[in-house]
């Protein structure tokens, strides 16, 4: 996390002149020189990165460059639209890519099976631009059932505006979530697939066939509790995949979210929200990983009780 | 009344399993491997019965047979599996209800056989509802009962654990438990004590010889080790390429053994109670080989010029101990649970002190944990000591910095390792492997030279010129070991380190390779440390012997005195528990 | 002489496996042409779609030719500049490739030899390496790639962007993907460093060096490939992303990505053509690599058995 600060800070000063930017290049001299003396750029290096800390912790990102507005307030904005997204893609992706991932892996060589995997092959092999401007086409253009850009209507909760409350929210949710949730939902079912397969083979399984235990129960209790676990490793770096797609889900759809802000910040070389967006994103990741850890102390019996007698 | 008992005497007329005309192939693209032709044979109940055979032969294809769980694209092409004169093939139906019921099975790994996510109690409830009619506290209650059965102390507390919990020993005799659970009438064991270490071993097998008589079952053991078949069987059937080449009563087959194939198997077999020169050989045809020393190493000698026959200490081991503590992290997880996670330290080598002289075979032996292969990592620079002095030829083989000094030893001490699989690259050539360190040593070699040493090595070692080009996987385990011994003595080695060199090869081939290390060292004067678990073994290779229990010597004497007057506790029990082929002869 | 190596590599498992799987073998042959093309760029294409001399704004907005108002001259149309569809097409599969391409093998050299270097060596380096491959990981390839490119971006004045932008693009993808080499190669070091072959060369006095590239990474080169394809999909679908997004590559060496990019304003307006063909291209080059990587997955895996 530091390291991320750190270098989100540098950035920060030591690319491009934040003055200039702000002030337009025209400004005169004295005017740069206020500035300066309040964003406390005079004073040294390790002072204006603690300061920089300081204000992070408090939430507070500096203005933005292009929008003239408080970063913090921007995300503040953004941030229900991106997470309301991520979640529902998140949810389709691993509850419809586990199904289908044990699916096929119990039966390999059915017909099911290979139009499913074919399918999937699609999913890893089509980027999500396109996918999103498929969709767009098909059912927008040609069908005209689904919106083809922006959120729909959106209820108020505190902070929190949400579009899951609404019809035309929800509408407005289905094409963007679907385009994001495909490369994950693909990438889930070959993952399970191969863990599935590998597990019918080894040697416990084998065994609890020669117990007479049913094939149902070996199929669907042994083996798939062993072939969950690589997946709660991988839903973790799932979520943080899907909120860097997002970005290009956002652009695609017009989606208001943190992706389409960073994107254009990017573009413009807005710095504050260009860090800012590191930070925020390097924070979730790293709470991400650390759910994940502790998932799997509780699941995994291993490393629970790591006492072995050897 | 009259029915019943009418079918019960008809039932102890029948064999519990008769197999017949049993045929098993494997079609690969290639061509169809022959698992198992026209097997044929019958078991009682309250019989024990081995089959055993070399690698290859197709035991335990049988085995896998009879409940219908071969490893696809294996199938049976033809043949009858009757159970009490129920015919089990092409009866799905029949074989899924007495997988289990009738039939218990016990695989080899006991550390593989049990779902690791799932605990024991979990696994045997399972099993127990799964075919006999009871409810959770009464399946809890005989699940219990079972693993008491077994020889499981504190049954009630250890059901509770998860597999990785248990020791490997413990965890077959769970396994054991789960096979028995359902009360069948038939248990078949594929190699059950095969990863086990010797005390261990012979636990289970009285284990499973009680379980037969008290509850007058029918076993089939598959095996590759005669001395268990001796100590264990009522019967025992002979395979090889598939074939039944020989079966009877055990006593009468060992004494008498009549085929050729199970002539080699039972002469191979390093006696346990005396000790022999060589190890005999049967010929393809049947006649024995009593080959004397051929003279193999003339032609290298001339290359490497003659080398003086001190009988000087070459190797000396003081006070030698090592410590591995796993620095694992996993112990920041704690959370303060139940089960305590220090760092775990392990004293691999603790105050080791032996010394070994020019000319003579030296042997480490213990069980699995003695710390034998440890001592042999650390005179060959793999690992390094936590204590202790290691001299080679009167020279510090570590400097202060518990640096190995590879320069004090160069290329004289060799080792020739355990797992043939593993020790030769897999994609180097035969002839690129021996020379690597050739070229190592002599930097400057000519390439004619370098071929006249390859031609060497590899003659002397018994194989073919054309090996040279080929790659290790189109050899056998043998003849890896073969390659493995010719890469060895490249460097004109003084000291030889043989790792468990024979663990992993069949009995027959374990002879022939064996000999030939006692004739290269003979020949070439070497000095040998032999490491085994394996008593008889030991006994035929080495002068002196070592015994080691959990890193620390037990005893060190001289080979024949050890055997016939064994003084410390351990060496008494290992050579009591060793199974012995001599035992029914 | 050709029977007798065809016969041998059939012989093998591998070469089996190819002959016998249809998807394999077209998958492969698509590339091939595809390969040839970009590589041939110049003979193969009618048209070079950037020398300014040879369009014409007249031609604009000519459909395909099967279509009214096309013309036989343009076989799948022209775009909004009148530059032949199918040359760009062409020009842009080129530029995918090489990046592609680059930025796999950067990432491969340099994720390889640490991932080597760490599963052999061990301790404290062992250590960094692996934590910082675990924290890039964690990070996805595209928001690597778009931090780095934009990090370099604000670091390189105005005027040499357009110059660098093709090397700073594979250096971000390369960076992107790196991790996955390391990881892999880690694993796989690991697993050999204990086999007794590497203990016997340690015995004699092998350099480290010679026994982890000479002994080990021949050994360890199967997974890697397979990566390396599934990889080279990744990367071209990865460059053709931030292309769309109009961070890839400079517009004046369009890739397919910004190729797409173009035509997406014409989407809705009728003139489907400019982004339909780069986008079927890109889908069936993403497609081939990625049935072929997936068979070699299945191929080179020795747990998966032979049926």
């Amino acid at each position: 996390m530091i390291v991320v600060a750190f270098v989100s800070f540098s950035l920060f000063n030591f690319v491009g002149d934040p003055v200039n930017s702000m002030t337009g290049i025209d400004a005169s001299y004295e005017r740069q020189a206020e500035v300066r003396e309040i964003l406390g750029l005079n004073d040294p290096v390790y002072i204006q990165f603690s300061r920089f800390l300081g204000n992070v912790v408090q939430g507070d990102f500096g203005i933005s460059y292009q929008l003239k507005r408080e970063v913090s307030d921007l995300i503040a904005e953004r941030m229900p639209a991106t997470l309301e997204l991520v979640f529902v893609s998140a949810l389709l992706a691993i509850v419809i890519g586990v199904i289908l991932g044990v699916y096929t892996g119990i039966h390999r060589d059915s017909f099911v099976s290979n139009v499913i995997l074919v399918v999937s092959l699609a999913g890893v092999s089509l980027p999500t631009f396109i996918i999103g401007i498929m969709l767009i086409y098909l059912f927008s253009v040609i069908l005209g059932v689904l919106p083809s850009f922006g959120r729909g209507e959106v209820v108020q909760l505190g902070f929190w505006a949400t579009g899951f409350l609404t019809v035309s929210g929800l509408k407005a949710l289905i094409l963007p979530s679907v385009t994001l949730s495909l490369f994950q939902m693909t990438y889930v079912i070959r993952l399970v697939r191969a863990e599935m397969m590998e597990i019918l083979q080894t040697d416990y399984i084998k065994f609890a066939r020669a117990r007479g235990i049913k094939k149902n129960a070996i199929n669907y209790k042994h083996a798939l509790k062993n072939g969950l676990i690589p997946v709660i490793t991988i839903t973790g770096i799932n979520i943080g995949t899907l909120i860097a797609f997002s970005i290009i889900t956002e652009t695609v759809f017009q989606w208001p979210g943190m992706g389409l802000l960073f994107i254009n910040a990017v573009y413009f070389v807005d710095i504050p929200i260009m860090s800012a967006y590191m930070i925020m994103v390097a924070f979730i990741f790293v709470m991400i990983n650390f759910i994940v850890d502790i998932t799997y102390y509780f699941i995994d019996p291993r490393i629970r009780l790591k006492e072995e007698a050897s | 009344m009259d029915e019943r008992r009418l079918k019960s005497k008809i039932k102890n007329k029948m064999s519990l399993l008769k197999v017949k005309n049993l045929n098993i192939s494997y079609p690969t693209r290639k061509e169809t491997i022959v698992a198992s032709k026209d097997v044929e044979f019958t078991l009682e109940r309250g019989e024990i019965l081995g089959i055993v055979g070399e690698s290859g032969s197709g035991k335990s294809t049988i085995a896998n047979a009879i409940i219908n769980l071969i490893d696809p694209p294996g199938e049976i092409t033809s043949g009858s599996i009757k159970i009490d004169n129920d015919e089990l093939r092409d009866n799905e139906e029949l074989i899924q209800e007495i997988r289990g019921k009738k039939i218990g099975f016990v695989f080899q790994d006991p550390q593989t056989s049990l779902n690791p996510l799932f605990k024991i109690k979990d696994q045997l409830i399972e099993t127990i509802q799964t075919h006999l009619n009871l409810d959770y506290q009464d399946a809890l209650k005989k699940s219990i009962q079972l693993l008491e059965e077994v020889g499981i102390d504190n049954a009630e507390k250890r059901i509770e654990d998860y597999p990785h919990q248990f020791s490997g020993g413990m965890r077959q005799r769970v396994v054991i438990a789960l096979a028995i659970s359902c009360e069948p009438d038939l248990i078949i064991a594929d190699e059950p004590t095969t990863a086990l270490d010797v005390s261990i071993q012979h636990q289970i097998l009285e284990l499973l010889k009680d379980l037969t008589k008290k509850r007058n079952l029918g076993v089939m053991i598959i095996t590759h080790d005669m001395g268990v078949i001796a100590e264990t069987t009522d019967k025992v059937i002979v395979m090889r390429h598939g074939l039944i080449v020989e079966q009877g009563d055990t006593k009468e087959l060992l004494t008498n053994p009549k085929s050729n194939e199970a002539r080699s198997l039972v002469i191979s077999v390093p006696p346990t109670n005396k000790k022999i020169d060589r190890f005999k050989l049967i010929s393809p045809d049947g006649k024995e080989i009593t080959s004397d020393s051929k003279n193999l190493t003339k032609d290298i000698i001339k290359t490497w010029g003659a080398r003086e026959n001190t009988n000087q200490k070459l190797l000396e081991l003081s006070g030698v101990t090592k410590i591995f503590d796993d620095k694992s992290l996993v112990s920041n997880f704690s959370f303060g649970s139940k089960n305590e996670t220090a760092a775990k330290v392990v004293k691999a080598v603790d105050n080791v002190s032996f010394e070994l002289f020019e000319g003579e075979t030296l042997g480490l032996v213990g069980e699995s944990g003695s710390g034998k292969s440890t001592i042999a990592k650390i005179i060959t620079g793999l690992v390094r000591p936590t204590n202790g002095e290691i001299f080679y030829n009167n020279l510090s083989l570590y400097n202060s910095k518990r640096k190995y000094q590879i320069d004090k030893s160069r290329g004289q001490v060799q080792m020739i390792f355990q797992d043939p699989y593993s020790s030769l690259n897999p994609r180097f050539k035969v002839r690129d492997i021996i020379s690597e360190p050739i070229r190592l040593f002599q930097k400057n070699i000519s390439s004619s030279e370098l071929t006249k040493n390859l031609y060497d090595l590899i003659d002397i070692v018994g194989m073919s010129r054309q090996s040279l080009d080929r790659y290790p996987h189109e050899f056998s385990g043998g003849q890896r070991q073969r390659i493995s011994i010719a890469r060895a003595l490249a460097t004109r080695p003084r000291l030889l380190i043989c790792d468990e060199p024979t663990s992993a090869l069949d009995v027959s081939i374990q002879a022939q390779v064996l000999n030939l290390l006692k004739d290269i060292q003979d020949e070439l004067h070497l000095a040998m440390l032999f490491i085994s678990h394996d008593l008889p073994v030991i006994r035929q290779m080495c002068n002196r012997i070592v015994v080691l229990k959990n890193g620390i010597v037990c005893e060190t004497k001289e080979s024949e005195e050890l055997f016939n007057n064994p003084e410390h506790p351990y060496t008494q029990e290992l050579i009591r528990l060793m199974p012995k082929i001599e035992s029914i002869i | 002489m050709l029977n007798k190596t065809f016969n041998k590599i059939y012989d093998t498992d591998i070469g089996y496996s190819f002959f016998n799987s249809k998807i394999a073998m077209i998958s492969s042959a698509v590339l091939f042409i595809i390969f040839l093309c970009s590589i041939f760029a110049g003979v193969v294409s009618p048209y070079n779609p950037f020398d300014p001399a040879s369009v014409s704004l007249m031609d604009a907005f000519t459909p395909p030719s099967w279509s009214e108002g096309g013309s036989p001259s343009f076989i799948l149309g022209t775009d909004q500049q009148g530059r032949d569809m199918f040359s760009t097409i062409i020009y842009g599969s080129r530029i995918s490739l090489i990046v592609g391409f680059a930025s796999i093998l950067f990432a491969m050299i340099l994720g390889v030899f640490l991932g080597v270097t760490a599963g052999y060596i061990g301790g404290r380096y062992e250590i960094i390496v692996m934590r910082v491959t675990d924290v890039q990981l964690t990070i996805p390839s595209i928001l690597m790639a778009l931090l780095v490119n934009g990090i370099a971006k604000s670091v390189i004045s105005q005027s040499m962007h357009s110059e660098m932008a093709i090397y700073v693009l594979i250096f971000a993808i390369g960076i992107s993907e790196w991790p996955q080499f390391a990881r892999v190669s880690r694993a796989s070091t690991l697993v050999e460093k204990n086999k007794e072959y590497v203990s016997a060369s340690r015995i004699i006095g092998l350099s480290n060096v010679l026994i982890m590239f000479k002994h080990i990474l021949p050994n360890i080169l199967r997974p890697l490939l397979v990566i390396a394809t599934i990889g080279l999909a990744l990367a071209i679908i990865t460059e053709s992303t931030l292309s769309f997004l109009g961070v890839g590559v400079p517009p004046t060496t369009p890739s397919l990505g910004t190729l797409i990019r173009f035509g997406n304003s014409f989407l809705f307006s009728g003139e489907w053509w400019i982004t339909f063909f780069p986008a079927i291209f890109l889908i069936v080059l993403a497609l081939s690599i990625n049935l072929l990587g997936d068979w070699m997955r299945d191929a080179l895996n020795p747990k998966l058995k032979i049926r």
